[in-house]
């Protein structure tokens, strides 16, 4: 080795770079499909659901009602059938409202008129909401109920599977 | 940067003999294919390792998807391997590896045969070499069974009347390895799965740590 010349690479290093180099290439070449397959449900996506018929429009009432309805649910190789609910009344605007059981503040289910009269309730940390299902200031929910998309044809409702968290007012 | 934080670390713990121990030694001329050419045959152990690796990675990979259940299995590995990102490789891997992995340790083996590596002093790293040799075919067998499809169940069939061929106890390994007496169904694929990711491995590890160590110690066999 010379150390005449400071910025010569030795051949010591010389090798030990290309050794490090190419020795790291192969290796990443045999870990990142492995990365690939671990990491593919975050390449997967959300897939969306197909309309499902749940009640007709004329048993709408103001008082929340559960509806149960079946959807398909393709879980990686298993395909079944699994039943969601939703609470469906009309709002004081008088509009339809399909709201999804699951709480806002982290994800139990709630259910109508269990603990107070005219109020949802979540059993895990005691959240309240209100008959709009509006999460009552005070309790655990940071937000509205979510609601379905839903379509009304011929009479007839129709919820996807999906829900939305409730814009505004 | 790196070095700064290797300092750091050796300063207080005095790491480096440990890895010096265990890395840092010299090839000997005779096993260095770049002095004689012929001496590419002392590879065929370090890559029977290789592939073992590959086939630890690659399996321990598989299991985030397969399911040892008759119901699913079948339908688990097809998914990973048609739906899953990059499946056709990982579970290519494992696949073509299991096959590789049992040439590479033949080779392996001749070579330590023809060349009597296995005289004194080595003889007890010879039978851990044949032990690890029949822990790999376990793992071949055991794994056969896991897609589940036709050839897997035959295949299972086949090897579990071989195992009741044995003379006297033949019935019994046969029973203990199937979970059932007549049926190769649910319980034979669940015992297969744990001897196939649990035991097999766990003993593979220890056996190649004791031929890793014998090496150590004892250094490779001397030039012809
Ligand atoms: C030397 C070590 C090993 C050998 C020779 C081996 C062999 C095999 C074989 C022949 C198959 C059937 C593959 C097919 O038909 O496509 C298989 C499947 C499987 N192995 Fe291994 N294996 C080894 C280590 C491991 C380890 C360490 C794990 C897990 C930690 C593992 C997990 C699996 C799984 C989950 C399957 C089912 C998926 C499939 O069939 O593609 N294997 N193995
Ligand atoms: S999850 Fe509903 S109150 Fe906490």
């Amino acid at each position: 080795m010379s150390n005449k010349k400071n910025n010569q690479v030795s051949r010591r290093q010389f090798l030990n770079y290309t050794l490090t180099g190419v020795g790291g290439f192969m290796g990443a070449a045999l870990i990142a499909p492995m990365v690939g397959f671990a990491v593919d449900p975050l390449l997967k996506g959300e897939k969306s659901g197909d309309f499902v018929y749940v009640l007709d429009v004329d048993e709408i009432t103001e008082t929340p009602q559960k509806v149960s309805f079946q959807v398909d649910q393709t879980d990686g190789w298993y395909e079944s059938k699994v039943e969601k609910n939703a609470f469906v009344f009309y709002d004081s605007n008088g509009d339809i409202l399909a709201l999804s059981p699951v709480c806002t503040h982290l994800g139990c289910t709630v259910d109508w008129a269990t603990e107070k009269e005219d109020e949802f309730f979540c059993p895990c940390h005691d959240g309240r909401y209100n008959a709009e299902g509006e999460n009552i200031a005070g309790t655990p929910p940071t937000e509205p109920l979510h609601e379905y998309t839903f379509k009304v044809e011929e009479g007839k409702l129709y919820l996807s599977p999906e829900t939305h968290a409730r814009g505004g007012a | 940067m790196l070095n700064k934080i290797y300092d750091w670390i050796d300063e207080r713990l005095d790491v480096t003999p440990i890895w010096r121990d265990i890395a840092d030694h010299e090839v000997p001329e005779h096993v260095n294919p770049a002095h004689h050419f012929s001496a590419f045959v002392y590879c065929f152990g370090g890559l029977t390792f290789f592939v073992v690796v590959i086939q630890i990675l690659s399996g321990m990979f598989l299991t985030m998807y397969y399911v040892p259940d008759i119901e699913n299995a079948w339908e688990s590995v097809r998914y990973l391997q048609t739906e899953v990102a990059h499946g056709q490789i990982v579970r290519g891997m494992h696949h073509w590896g299991a096959s590789v992995v049992i040439v590479m340790i033949f080779l392996h083996t001749l070579r330590v045969f023809f060349q009597g590596a296995y005289k004194k002093p080595r003889e007890l790293n010879w039978v851990v070499g044949v032990l690890l040799f029949f822990v790999i075919l376990g793992l071949g067998f055991t794994g056969y069974l896991l897609p589940w499809d036709n050839k897997a169940f035959f295949a299972t069939q086949v090897g579990l009347e071989i195992a009741e061929s044995v003379p006297f106890i033949g019935t019994e390994i046969k029973t203990l390895l199937a979970g059932d007496p007549t049926i190769v169904g649910a319980q034979t694929l669940t015992r297969f799965f744990a001897i196939h990711v649990f035991f097999l491995p766990a003993v593979l590890f220890g056996l190649l740590a004791a031929h890793f160590i014998m090496i150590r110690r004892q250094g490779i066999s001397g030039p012809l």
